[in-house]
Protein backbone atom coordinates (compact mmCIF):
# COMPACT_ATOMS: atom_id res chain seq x y z
CA UNK A 1 0.00 0.00 0.00
CA UNK A 2 1.45 3.51 -0.78
CA UNK A 3 0.51 7.19 -1.73
CA UNK A 4 0.93 7.70 -5.64
CA UNK A 5 0.24 10.76 -7.43
CA UNK A 6 0.16 10.86 -11.13
CA UNK A 7 0.18 13.96 -13.54
CA UNK A 8 -1.65 16.02 -10.84
CA UNK A 9 -2.79 19.50 -12.24
CA UNK A 10 -3.93 22.30 -9.89
CA UNK A 11 -4.90 26.18 -10.49
CA UNK A 12 -6.23 28.63 -8.42
CA UNK A 13 -7.43 31.11 -10.97
CA UNK A 14 -5.46 31.98 -13.42
CA UNK A 15 -2.21 30.75 -11.19
CA UNK A 16 -0.87 26.86 -11.80
CA UNK A 17 0.50 25.32 -8.57
CA UNK A 18 0.73 22.25 -10.02
CA UNK A 19 1.72 21.46 -13.53
CA UNK A 20 2.03 17.47 -13.42
CA UNK A 21 3.07 16.21 -10.24
CA UNK A 22 3.89 12.62 -10.20
CA UNK A 23 5.24 11.12 -7.12
CA UNK A 24 5.41 7.84 -5.79
CA UNK A 25 5.64 7.29 -1.51
CA UNK A 26 6.47 3.86 -0.15
CA UNK A 27 5.03 2.02 2.22
CA UNK A 28 6.73 2.46 5.51
CA UNK A 29 8.95 5.14 4.66
CA UNK A 30 8.99 8.69 5.70
CA UNK A 31 9.64 10.90 2.29
CA UNK A 32 9.91 14.76 2.80
CA UNK A 33 8.90 17.16 -0.32
CA UNK A 34 11.29 20.34 -0.32
CA UNK A 35 11.16 23.17 -2.22
CA UNK A 36 10.79 27.22 -2.01
CA UNK A 37 7.84 29.23 -0.61
CA UNK A 38 4.57 28.97 -2.21
CA UNK A 39 5.72 26.19 -4.86
CA UNK A 40 2.77 24.15 -4.04
CA UNK A 41 4.07 21.93 -1.22
CA UNK A 42 0.91 22.08 1.05
CA UNK A 43 -1.03 21.98 -2.05
CA UNK A 44 0.04 18.84 -2.68
CA UNK A 45 -0.61 17.56 0.90
CA UNK A 46 -4.04 18.21 0.87
CA UNK A 47 -5.04 16.38 -2.16
CA UNK A 48 -4.17 13.31 -0.78
CA UNK A 49 -6.59 13.67 2.05
CA UNK A 50 -9.29 14.99 -0.80
CA UNK A 51 -9.09 18.69 1.23
CA UNK A 52 -8.28 20.04 -2.39
CA UNK A 53 -9.55 17.81 -5.49
CA UNK A 54 -7.03 17.80 -8.44
CA UNK A 55 -7.98 19.92 -11.63
CA UNK A 56 -6.80 16.90 -13.72
CA UNK A 57 -4.48 14.28 -12.74
CA UNK A 58 -4.99 11.15 -9.95
CA UNK A 59 -3.93 10.45 -6.50
CA UNK A 60 -4.51 7.09 -5.46
CA UNK A 61 -4.19 5.49 -1.52
CA UNK A 62 -4.57 2.43 -0.42
CA UNK A 63 -5.47 1.43 -3.68
CA UNK A 64 -8.48 4.01 -4.05
CA UNK A 65 -8.43 7.25 -6.41
CA UNK A 66 -9.12 9.93 -3.91
CA UNK A 67 -10.36 12.96 -6.08
CA UNK A 68 -12.94 10.31 -7.15
CA UNK A 69 -14.52 8.80 -4.24
CA UNK A 70 -17.87 9.73 -2.42
CA UNK A 71 -18.02 11.99 0.58
CA UNK A 72 -18.41 8.88 2.80
CA UNK A 73 -15.93 6.70 1.59
CA UNK A 74 -13.53 9.53 1.57
CA UNK A 75 -14.22 10.10 4.84
CA UNK A 76 -13.86 6.55 5.71
CA UNK A 77 -10.26 7.00 3.78
CA UNK A 78 -9.09 10.52 6.49
CA UNK A 79 -9.28 8.03 9.25
CA UNK A 80 -6.24 6.16 7.72
CA UNK A 81 -4.28 9.33 8.00
CA UNK A 82 -2.95 11.54 10.75
CA UNK A 83 -2.78 15.25 9.72
CA UNK A 84 -0.21 17.58 11.41
CA UNK A 85 -1.08 21.34 10.56
CA UNK A 86 1.39 24.34 10.32
CA UNK A 87 0.15 25.72 12.79
CA UNK A 88 -1.38 23.16 14.60
CA UNK A 89 -4.75 23.95 13.93
CA UNK A 90 -6.13 22.86 17.37
CA UNK A 91 -9.30 23.89 18.24
CA UNK A 92 -8.96 26.96 20.50
CA UNK A 93 -12.46 25.92 22.50
CA UNK A 94 -11.72 22.45 23.76
CA UNK A 95 -8.87 21.43 25.88
CA UNK A 96 -5.71 20.01 24.54
CA UNK A 97 -7.38 16.16 25.76
CA UNK A 98 -10.23 16.74 24.12
CA UNK A 99 -8.41 18.26 20.85
CA UNK A 100 -6.54 14.75 20.74
CA UNK A 101 -9.95 12.74 21.54
CA UNK A 102 -11.74 14.10 18.48
CA UNK A 103 -10.84 11.40 16.28
CA UNK A 104 -11.56 8.54 18.59
CA UNK A 105 -15.08 9.97 19.40
CA UNK A 106 -15.73 10.18 15.62
CA UNK A 107 -14.54 6.44 15.14
CA UNK A 108 -17.10 5.57 17.55
CA UNK A 109 -15.10 2.33 18.93
CA UNK A 110 -14.14 3.09 22.09
CA UNK A 111 -15.75 3.68 25.37
CA UNK A 112 -14.86 7.28 27.03
CA UNK A 113 -12.56 5.40 29.86
CA UNK A 114 -10.61 4.00 26.71
CA UNK A 115 -10.28 7.47 24.97
CA UNK A 116 -8.79 8.70 28.32
CA UNK A 117 -6.12 6.15 28.34
CA UNK A 118 -5.30 6.45 24.89
CA UNK A 119 -5.24 10.21 24.96
CA UNK A 120 -2.84 10.08 28.04
CA UNK A 121 -0.91 7.70 26.40
CA UNK A 122 -0.58 10.09 23.07
CA UNK A 123 0.07 12.75 25.26
CA UNK A 124 2.62 11.03 27.02
CA UNK A 125 4.50 10.23 23.50
CA UNK A 126 5.08 13.67 22.47
CA UNK A 127 6.06 14.55 26.10
CA UNK A 128 2.91 16.54 27.36
CA UNK A 129 1.77 14.24 30.29
CA UNK A 130 -0.30 16.55 32.61
CA UNK A 131 -1.12 19.20 29.88
CA UNK A 132 -4.97 17.29 29.11
CA UNK A 133 -7.05 20.11 30.63
CA UNK A 134 -5.00 23.34 29.54
CA UNK A 135 -6.10 25.10 26.44
CA UNK A 136 -4.37 25.51 23.27
CA UNK A 137 -3.60 29.38 24.11
CA UNK A 138 -1.86 28.16 27.21
CA UNK A 139 0.78 26.26 25.05
CA UNK A 140 3.90 27.62 23.13
CA UNK A 141 4.16 26.84 19.62
CA UNK A 142 6.68 24.05 20.29
CA UNK A 143 4.01 22.55 22.42
CA UNK A 144 1.34 23.19 20.01
CA UNK A 145 3.01 21.42 17.44
CA UNK A 146 3.32 18.35 19.48
CA UNK A 147 -0.20 18.16 20.65
CA UNK A 148 -1.12 18.28 17.04
CA UNK A 149 1.01 15.45 16.39
CA UNK A 150 -0.86 13.82 19.50
CA UNK A 151 -4.29 14.41 17.82
CA UNK A 152 -2.42 12.91 14.43
CA UNK A 153 -1.51 9.37 16.00
CA UNK A 154 -4.07 8.82 18.03
CA UNK A 155 -6.60 6.87 16.12
CA UNK A 156 -3.36 4.93 15.09
CA UNK A 157 -3.30 6.09 11.31
CA UNK A 158 -1.32 3.89 8.75
CA UNK A 159 -0.29 7.57 7.16
CA UNK A 160 0.89 10.91 8.74
CA UNK A 161 1.15 14.02 6.82
CA UNK A 162 2.86 16.91 8.31
CA UNK A 163 2.90 20.40 6.83
CA UNK A 164 5.99 21.72 7.64
CA UNK A 165 6.19 20.87 11.41
CA UNK A 166 9.54 22.96 12.64
CA UNK A 167 8.38 26.65 10.89
CA UNK A 168 8.76 29.14 12.99
CA UNK A 169 10.37 27.27 15.57
CA UNK A 170 14.04 27.14 17.82
CA UNK A 171 17.06 24.98 16.56
CA UNK A 172 16.02 23.15 20.17
CA UNK A 173 12.27 22.83 19.50
CA UNK A 174 13.27 21.64 15.81
CA UNK A 175 15.56 18.95 17.00
CA UNK A 176 12.69 17.67 19.49
CA UNK A 177 10.01 17.91 17.13
CA UNK A 178 12.41 15.99 14.25
CA UNK A 179 13.03 13.26 16.97
CA UNK A 180 9.02 12.97 17.41
CA UNK A 181 8.63 12.48 13.80
CA UNK A 182 11.31 9.70 13.66
CA UNK A 183 9.85 7.63 16.87
CA UNK A 184 6.90 8.14 15.60
CA UNK A 185 7.59 6.45 11.80
CA UNK A 186 9.83 3.66 13.78
CA UNK A 187 7.26 2.75 17.06
CA UNK A 188 4.16 3.00 15.08
CA UNK A 189 5.46 1.68 11.39
CA UNK A 190 3.62 4.56 9.95
CA UNK A 191 4.37 6.02 6.37
CA UNK A 192 5.00 9.90 6.29
CA UNK A 193 4.59 12.59 4.28
CA UNK A 194 6.75 15.45 5.15
CA UNK A 195 6.13 19.15 3.97
CA UNK A 196 9.52 21.27 4.46
CA UNK A 197 11.78 23.86 3.49
CA UNK A 198 13.79 23.09 6.37
CA UNK A 199 16.90 21.02 5.01
CA UNK A 200 18.55 20.20 8.29
CA UNK A 201 15.53 18.37 9.10
CA UNK A 202 14.76 16.97 5.76
CA UNK A 203 18.10 15.26 5.88
CA UNK A 204 17.52 14.22 9.73
CA UNK A 205 14.12 12.53 9.46
CA UNK A 206 13.67 11.46 5.52
CA UNK A 207 14.19 7.66 4.30
CA UNK A 208 13.81 10.05 0.74
CA UNK A 209 13.56 13.77 -0.18
CA UNK A 210 11.62 14.84 -3.49
CA UNK A 211 12.26 18.53 -4.86
CA UNK A 212 9.07 20.10 -5.89
CA UNK A 213 10.09 22.94 -8.29
CA UNK A 214 7.75 24.66 -10.83
CA UNK A 215 4.42 22.52 -10.44
CA UNK A 216 6.78 18.97 -11.16
CA UNK A 217 8.81 16.80 -8.90
CA UNK A 218 12.68 17.76 -10.44
CA UNK A 219 14.76 15.03 -8.44
CA UNK A 220 13.78 12.61 -5.43
CA UNK A 221 16.50 10.15 -3.71
CA UNK A 222 17.82 9.25 -0.57
CA UNK A 223 19.31 12.47 1.57
CA UNK A 224 22.49 11.44 0.06
CA UNK A 225 21.82 11.46 -3.22
CA UNK A 226 20.09 14.79 -2.51
CA UNK A 227 23.29 16.29 -1.43
CA UNK A 228 25.38 14.81 -4.26
CA UNK A 229 22.93 16.28 -6.99
CA UNK A 230 24.46 18.41 -9.10
CA UNK A 231 21.19 20.10 -10.61
CA UNK A 232 21.73 23.60 -10.36
CA UNK A 233 18.11 23.74 -9.15
CA UNK A 234 18.79 21.37 -6.65
CA UNK A 235 21.99 22.45 -5.34
CA UNK A 236 20.75 26.01 -5.33
CA UNK A 237 18.30 25.20 -3.30
CA UNK A 238 19.28 23.54 -0.97
CA UNK A 239 22.77 25.42 -0.28
CA UNK A 240 20.57 28.67 -0.52
CA UNK A 241 22.00 30.42 -3.22
CA UNK A 242 19.42 31.38 -5.46
CA UNK A 243 22.57 32.69 -8.23
CA UNK A 244 22.69 28.47 -9.31
CA UNK A 245 18.70 28.59 -9.55
CA UNK A 246 18.30 31.49 -11.45
CA UNK A 247 20.60 30.16 -14.37
CA UNK A 248 18.13 27.54 -14.79
CA UNK A 249 15.32 29.80 -15.28
CA UNK B 1 -13.04 57.10 -24.74
CA UNK B 2 -12.83 52.89 -25.85
CA UNK B 3 -10.75 52.11 -22.53
CA UNK B 4 -13.40 53.58 -20.10
CA UNK B 5 -16.23 51.48 -22.29
CA UNK B 6 -13.73 48.02 -21.68
CA UNK B 7 -12.94 48.97 -18.18
CA UNK B 8 -16.32 49.34 -17.17
CA UNK B 9 -17.66 46.53 -19.21
CA UNK B 10 -15.09 44.42 -17.20
CA UNK B 11 -16.10 45.66 -13.92
CA UNK B 12 -19.68 44.94 -14.84
CA UNK B 13 -19.14 41.57 -15.93
CA UNK B 14 -16.96 40.95 -12.75
CA UNK B 15 -18.88 41.96 -10.41
CA UNK B 16 -21.96 39.51 -12.51
CA UNK B 17 -19.37 36.34 -12.56
CA UNK B 18 -18.77 37.58 -8.26
CA UNK B 19 -22.76 37.44 -7.81
CA UNK B 20 -23.14 34.59 -10.09
CA UNK B 21 -20.30 32.96 -7.97
CA UNK B 22 -21.32 33.63 -4.47
CA UNK B 23 -25.19 32.67 -4.96
CA UNK B 24 -23.56 29.28 -6.22
CA UNK B 25 -21.48 28.64 -3.79
CA UNK B 26 -24.15 29.67 -0.93
CA UNK B 27 -26.32 26.60 -2.81
CA UNK B 28 -23.73 24.42 -2.86
CA UNK B 29 -23.46 25.15 0.99
CA UNK B 30 -27.19 25.18 1.89
CA UNK B 31 -27.40 21.50 -0.33
CA UNK B 32 -24.29 20.58 1.89
CA UNK B 33 -26.55 21.84 5.16
CA UNK B 34 -29.67 19.83 3.90
CA UNK B 35 -27.84 16.50 3.37
CA UNK B 36 -25.91 16.94 6.78
CA UNK B 37 -29.47 17.02 8.56
CA UNK B 38 -29.17 13.17 8.44
CA UNK B 39 -25.39 12.76 10.42
CA UNK B 40 -27.65 13.83 13.78
CA UNK B 41 -24.48 11.86 16.04
CA UNK B 42 -21.96 15.08 14.78
CA UNK B 43 -24.66 18.14 15.24
CA UNK B 44 -27.08 16.79 18.00
CA UNK B 45 -24.61 17.15 21.07
CA UNK B 46 -23.74 20.60 19.79
CA UNK B 47 -27.84 21.68 19.14
CA UNK B 48 -28.77 22.55 23.07
CA UNK B 49 -25.10 24.68 23.59
CA UNK B 50 -26.11 26.61 20.27
CA UNK B 51 -29.93 27.45 21.25
CA UNK B 52 -28.25 28.91 24.86
CA UNK B 53 -25.48 30.97 22.74
CA UNK B 54 -27.77 32.12 19.69
CA UNK B 55 -31.23 32.21 21.64
CA UNK B 56 -30.85 32.74 25.76
CA UNK B 57 -27.98 35.14 25.68
CA UNK B 58 -29.71 37.41 22.95
CA UNK B 59 -32.26 37.88 25.24
CA UNK B 60 -30.89 40.83 27.50
CA UNK B 61 -30.30 43.03 24.54
CA UNK B 62 -33.65 41.65 22.73
CA UNK B 63 -35.70 43.15 25.71
CA UNK B 64 -33.63 46.24 26.36
CA UNK B 65 -34.69 47.34 22.99
CA UNK B 66 -38.25 46.32 23.03
CA UNK B 67 -38.64 47.85 26.77
CA UNK B 68 -37.68 51.39 24.84
CA UNK B 69 -39.38 50.67 21.57
CA UNK B 70 -42.48 50.08 23.51
CA UNK B 71 -42.18 53.45 25.75
CA UNK B 72 -41.58 55.56 22.44
CA UNK B 73 -44.69 53.78 20.75
CA UNK B 74 -47.06 54.73 24.01
CA UNK B 75 -46.06 58.20 23.94
CA UNK B 76 -45.83 58.77 19.79
CA UNK B 77 -49.10 56.85 19.50
CA UNK B 78 -50.44 59.30 22.24
CA UNK B 79 -49.26 62.39 20.54
CA UNK B 80 -50.70 61.45 17.16
CA UNK B 81 -54.54 60.21 18.59
CA UNK B 82 -54.70 63.78 20.84
CA UNK B 83 -58.19 65.20 20.05
CA UNK B 84 -58.67 62.82 17.06
CA UNK B 85 -58.96 59.06 18.09
CA UNK B 86 -60.45 57.96 21.34
CA UNK B 87 -56.98 57.78 23.68
CA UNK B 88 -57.56 54.07 24.25
CA UNK B 89 -55.94 53.13 20.61
CA UNK B 90 -52.80 53.86 22.20
CA UNK B 91 -53.15 50.29 23.34
CA UNK B 92 -54.52 49.06 20.12
CA UNK B 93 -51.20 50.55 18.41
CA UNK B 94 -48.72 49.43 20.76
CA UNK B 95 -49.93 46.03 20.58
CA UNK B 96 -50.23 45.31 17.43
CA UNK B 97 -47.10 47.35 15.83
CA UNK B 98 -45.12 45.33 18.90
CA UNK B 99 -46.68 42.20 17.43
CA UNK B 100 -46.70 42.34 13.79
CA UNK B 101 -43.49 44.68 13.40
CA UNK B 102 -41.39 46.37 15.73
CA UNK B 103 -40.61 43.18 17.98
CA UNK B 104 -39.32 40.77 14.97
CA UNK B 105 -37.67 43.49 13.22
CA UNK B 106 -36.05 44.94 15.65
CA UNK B 107 -35.04 42.27 17.03
CA UNK B 108 -33.81 40.41 13.62
CA UNK B 109 -31.68 43.88 12.84
CA UNK B 110 -30.41 43.25 16.71
CA UNK B 111 -29.53 40.00 16.37
CA UNK B 112 -27.88 40.16 12.65
CA UNK B 113 -25.12 42.00 14.83
CA UNK B 114 -25.04 40.00 18.14
CA UNK B 115 -25.26 36.53 16.54
CA UNK B 116 -24.58 36.92 12.48
CA UNK B 117 -21.19 38.52 13.17
CA UNK B 118 -20.51 36.33 16.03
CA UNK B 119 -21.15 33.15 13.99
CA UNK B 120 -18.92 34.39 11.14
CA UNK B 121 -16.04 35.82 13.10
CA UNK B 122 -15.86 32.20 14.60
CA UNK B 123 -16.04 29.96 11.72
CA UNK B 124 -13.85 32.64 9.72
CA UNK B 125 -11.34 32.09 12.45
CA UNK B 126 -11.93 28.54 12.23
CA UNK B 127 -11.32 29.12 8.29
CA UNK B 128 -8.27 30.90 8.51
CA UNK B 129 -6.17 28.98 11.15
CA UNK B 130 -7.40 25.37 9.26
CA UNK B 131 -9.34 23.92 12.06
CA UNK B 132 -12.53 23.63 9.25
CA UNK B 133 -9.53 21.61 7.40
CA UNK B 134 -8.40 20.05 10.77
CA UNK B 135 -12.06 18.50 11.27
CA UNK B 136 -12.45 17.20 7.83
CA UNK B 137 -9.13 14.98 8.13
CA UNK B 138 -10.73 13.69 11.54
CA UNK B 139 -13.37 12.54 9.55
CA UNK B 140 -16.30 15.25 11.21
CA UNK B 141 -18.43 16.76 8.15
CA UNK B 142 -17.77 20.52 8.73
CA UNK B 143 -21.26 21.79 7.38
CA UNK B 144 -22.76 19.20 9.70
CA UNK B 145 -20.53 20.18 12.90
CA UNK B 146 -20.90 23.98 12.42
CA UNK B 147 -23.43 25.12 10.49
CA UNK B 148 -26.57 22.33 11.01
CA UNK B 149 -26.22 23.14 14.56
CA UNK B 150 -26.61 26.96 14.29
CA UNK B 151 -29.21 27.04 11.66
CA UNK B 152 -31.53 25.16 13.68
CA UNK B 153 -30.53 26.89 17.09
CA UNK B 154 -31.24 30.55 15.41
CA UNK B 155 -34.98 28.77 13.73
CA UNK B 156 -35.90 27.39 17.17
CA UNK B 157 -34.77 30.28 19.39
CA UNK B 158 -35.52 33.53 17.01
CA UNK B 159 -39.33 33.02 17.44
CA UNK B 160 -38.85 32.64 21.39
CA UNK B 161 -36.99 35.22 21.75
CA UNK B 162 -39.38 37.82 19.63
CA UNK B 163 -42.62 36.96 21.19
CA UNK B 164 -40.62 37.70 24.81
CA UNK B 165 -39.76 40.89 23.54
CA UNK B 166 -43.29 41.20 22.51
CA UNK B 167 -44.73 41.18 25.44
CA UNK B 168 -42.17 42.94 27.77
CA UNK B 169 -42.52 45.68 24.73
CA UNK B 170 -46.07 45.72 24.94
CA UNK B 171 -45.82 45.67 29.06
CA UNK B 172 -43.54 49.13 28.59
CA UNK B 173 -45.88 50.34 26.91
CA UNK B 174 -48.87 49.63 29.20
CA UNK B 175 -46.26 50.93 31.91
CA UNK B 176 -45.56 54.23 30.20
CA UNK B 177 -49.27 54.80 29.40
CA UNK B 178 -50.29 54.41 33.44
CA UNK B 179 -47.79 56.48 34.22
CA UNK B 180 -47.05 59.08 32.05
CA UNK B 181 -50.01 59.21 29.85
CA UNK B 182 -53.51 59.74 31.07
CA UNK B 183 -54.61 56.37 30.34
CA UNK B 184 -55.89 53.92 32.83
CA UNK B 185 -55.21 49.98 32.77
CA UNK B 186 -58.48 49.02 31.30
CA UNK B 187 -58.55 51.53 28.73
CA UNK B 188 -55.16 50.26 27.70
CA UNK B 189 -56.26 46.82 27.49
CA UNK B 190 -59.43 47.76 25.87
CA UNK B 191 -57.56 49.37 22.71
CA UNK B 192 -54.82 46.05 23.19
CA UNK B 193 -57.66 43.45 22.81
CA UNK B 194 -59.75 45.64 20.05
CA UNK B 195 -57.78 44.66 17.21
CA UNK B 196 -55.84 41.87 18.96
CA UNK B 197 -55.88 38.47 16.74
CA UNK B 198 -54.02 35.41 17.46
CA UNK B 199 -52.87 35.21 13.81
CA UNK B 200 -50.68 38.28 14.63
CA UNK B 201 -48.69 36.38 17.40
CA UNK B 202 -47.82 33.25 14.66
CA UNK B 203 -47.20 36.08 12.13
CA UNK B 204 -44.38 37.44 14.39
CA UNK B 205 -43.17 33.97 15.20
CA UNK B 206 -42.73 32.50 11.24
CA UNK B 207 -41.00 36.58 10.51
CA UNK B 208 -38.97 35.46 13.34
CA UNK B 209 -38.29 31.76 11.95
CA UNK B 210 -37.12 33.01 9.03
CA UNK B 211 -35.30 35.69 10.23
CA UNK B 212 -33.51 33.15 11.99
CA UNK B 213 -32.68 30.66 9.35
CA UNK B 214 -31.56 33.93 7.29
CA UNK B 215 -28.88 35.65 10.28
CA UNK B 216 -27.30 32.01 11.08
CA UNK B 217 -27.18 30.92 7.51
CA UNK B 218 -25.55 33.86 6.18
CA UNK B 219 -23.46 34.06 9.16
CA UNK B 220 -22.11 30.19 8.48
CA UNK B 221 -21.71 31.36 4.93
CA UNK B 222 -19.40 34.77 5.20
CA UNK B 223 -17.37 32.43 7.68
CA UNK B 224 -16.83 29.33 6.37
CA UNK B 225 -15.78 31.07 3.06
CA UNK B 226 -13.18 34.10 4.77
CA UNK B 227 -10.09 34.21 3.53
CA UNK B 228 -6.99 36.12 4.28
CA UNK B 229 -6.58 35.96 8.05
CA UNK B 230 -7.62 39.09 10.98
CA UNK B 231 -8.39 41.63 8.14
CA UNK B 232 -10.60 38.62 5.94
CA UNK B 233 -12.68 37.60 9.87
CA UNK B 234 -13.31 41.32 10.10
CA UNK B 235 -14.39 41.49 5.96
CA UNK B 236 -16.91 38.44 6.89
CA UNK B 237 -18.45 39.53 9.58
CA UNK B 238 -19.38 42.80 8.39
CA UNK B 239 -20.83 41.37 5.38
CA UNK B 240 -22.57 39.03 7.57
CA UNK B 241 -24.42 41.72 9.19
CA UNK B 242 -24.90 44.37 6.58
CA UNK B 243 -26.09 41.07 3.86
CA UNK B 244 -28.24 38.93 6.75
CA UNK B 245 -30.13 42.81 7.55
CA UNK B 246 -30.48 43.36 4.01
CA UNK B 247 -32.14 40.12 3.24
CA UNK B 248 -34.38 40.54 6.79
CA UNK B 249 -35.83 43.49 5.27
CA UNK B 250 -36.90 42.16 2.25
CA UNK B 251 -38.28 38.92 4.02
CA UNK B 252 -40.11 41.12 5.76
CA UNK B 253 -41.90 42.66 2.84
CA UNK B 254 -42.02 39.83 2.01
CA UNK B 255 -44.33 38.15 4.35
CA UNK B 256 -46.77 40.91 4.57
CA UNK B 257 -47.33 40.45 1.22
CA UNK B 258 -47.80 36.74 1.60
CA UNK B 259 -49.39 36.77 4.92
CA UNK B 260 -51.38 39.71 5.59
CA UNK B 261 -53.24 40.56 2.02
Amino acid sequence: MSIDFHDVHKSFGSKEILKGFTLSVRDGETLSIIGQSGVGKSVALKHIVGLLRPDRGEIWMDGENVGRQSEETLYALRRQVGYVFQFAALFDSMTIADNVAMGLRRMGEMDEEAIAARVAECLAMVELDGYGRRYPAELSGGQKKRAGVARAIAARPKYILYDEPTTGLDPVTTTIIDELVIRTSEELGVTGVVVTHDMTSAYRISDRIAMLYEGRIRFVGSPEEVRACADPVVKGFIEGRPDLMERVT
Amino acid sequence: MTEFVTQSIRSVGGAAVGAVSTVGRAGYLAAGAVRALRKTDIWTPHLIPQMARIGVESVPIALFIAAFTGVVLALQSSYTFTDSVPVYFVGALVGKTMVLELGPVLTGLALSGRVGANIAAELGTMRVTEQVDALETLAYDPVAYLVVPRVLAGAAMFPVVVILADALGIAAGWVTSLALLDLSSEEFTKGLRLFFESFDVLFGAIKAFSFGITVTSVGCFFGFHATGGAEGVGRAATRAVVVSSMILLVLDAFWAAVLLQ
